[in-house]
């Protein structure tokens, strides 16, 4: 069975808005668990989980970016110029490389920490820290690295998806509809326009 | 969290006979040893807790006193009573220490001490005893034993291997599990100086 190359296949999808949310949940629980008044208990939790779902979003990420590799390339919807399609496509490729390289940075974090302490993701699986030199200011350095990083991500993030609300709500096209997964858009326009 | 109060080796010295068992260090009588005797601040208080993976914290508490009292024909009775600062606790790394005293282990600004008094004193040996007491810490009080070896004696001076296992659930310290053990390892070295 032949999928539509004007269509993104569900593992795609699923895996879009996953990572999406996990970032996003992520860049949240950063800047929260970092607030200096926190309860150091409660700052030690948040730390914890933000490094648990950090290493989930990394391996979604590379998940992501194998299957991009593998599936057939999606068509530009109809009406795009070049210039629009590549930046498009840029920006694809960036925030795909930014969804490996901030949880890398955060790895980076815990490993190069001289306090050594173990990423036990969920409780349940020992994450072995990278074999990099510890030091206070290497950890400083990648703690800063990883923060430029989710927020750079987060303002692409916002033209990401102004763009994509520009292609629904303006264009009228299937740009956001087939992140989603739902039926072709040109259709209900064509009716609606033949109503109309 | 904790400590434990070592005293009581002093007691299982005394109580044996010089002549039964094979010791490393010559075991006073009972009679030789009895006394009341001063923790010196030579002692010292480590303590580790493991972590998954390997490794774990290790640290030791730089201010502590106390004093016990061996009991002449009556090891069971001697007394340890013991105390450390849990604001002098230091593992070598700024950060953990302050994380240590915060109101997530110690609490150190609302409870400053934490303390063991002992109510039995078994020998388990010529020259060992397990002391079973009270210690105290942030608010939570709890029976808890150490087992103490006799190392040194010179008259003046006896000293102690003191070791034991702390929950640290049961003080509300419980912070950092499973990452780091609910179990805090003490290996502590006491010295008396008879006073």
């Amino acid at each position: 069975m032949r999928r539509p190359a004007d269509r993104y296949d569900p593992l795609t999808i699923f895996l879009h808005w996953l990572i999406a949310a996990l970032i996003l949940g992520l860049i949240v629980l950063g800047f929260v668990m970092t607030m200096p008044s926190l309860d150091p208990t409660l700052q030690f939790s948040l730390f914890q989980w933000h490094k648990s779902f950090g290493m989930l979003a990394l391996l979604l990420a590379v998940v992501r970016s194998v299957h991009s590799l593998i599936r057939v390339r999606v068509m530009p919807v109809a009406g795009m110029s070049r210039l629009e399609h590549l930046a498009a496509r840029g920006m694809h490729h960036v925030l795909l490389a930014l969804a490996i390289a901030i949880p890398l940075a955060g790895w980076l974090i815990a490993s190069a920490s001289p306090l050594e302490i173990p990423t036990f993701a969920f409780n349940l699986i020992v994450i072995p820290h990278l074999p990099v030199p510890k030091s206070d200011a290497a950890e400083a350095w990648w703690t800063t690295v990883h923060a430029v990083l989710a927020y750079s991500t987060l303002a692409l993030v916002f033209l990401h998806s102004g763009a994509a609300l520009y292609h629904h709500y303006r264009r009228h096209d299937d740009v956001l509809t087939r992140m989603v997964g739902a039926r072709r858009r040109t259709l209900e326009t064509s009716v609606r326009e033949t109503r109309s | 969290m904790t400590r434990k109060t070592v005293l009581f080796a002093a007691l299982l010295v005394a109580a044996s006979l010089p002549q039964i068992g094979r010791s490393a260090v010559e075991v006073p009588s009972l009679a030789e040893a009895a006394g009341r005797y001063a923790i010196t601040p030579g002692s010292s208080i480590a303590f580790s807790v493991d972590q998954v993976g390997g490794g774990g914290i290790r640290g030791r508490f730089r201010e502590f006193s106390g004093t016990f009292n061996l009991k002449a024909g009556d090891l069971s009775h001697s007394m340890v009573n013991f105390e450390l600062k849990p604001e002098s606790v230091t593992t070598g790394q700024d950060r953990i220490d302050a994380f240590l005293r915060s109101g997530a282990v110690f609490d150190s600004d609302h409870y400053d001490t934490i303390s063991f008094r002992s109510n039995r004193v078994q020998q388990t040996g010529p020259d060992s005893a397990r002391i079973t007491g009270t210690l105290t810490a942030k608010g939570h009080s709890m029976s808890e034993s150490f087992d103490v070896k006799l190392t040194a004696w010179t008259g003046r001076k006896i000293a102690f291997d003191v070791s034991g296992r702390i929950f640290r659930s049961r003080y509300a310290m419980d912070v950092g599990t499973p990452i780091y053990s609910n179990v805090v390892q003490f290996d502590m070295m006491i010295e008396g100086l008879r006073s």
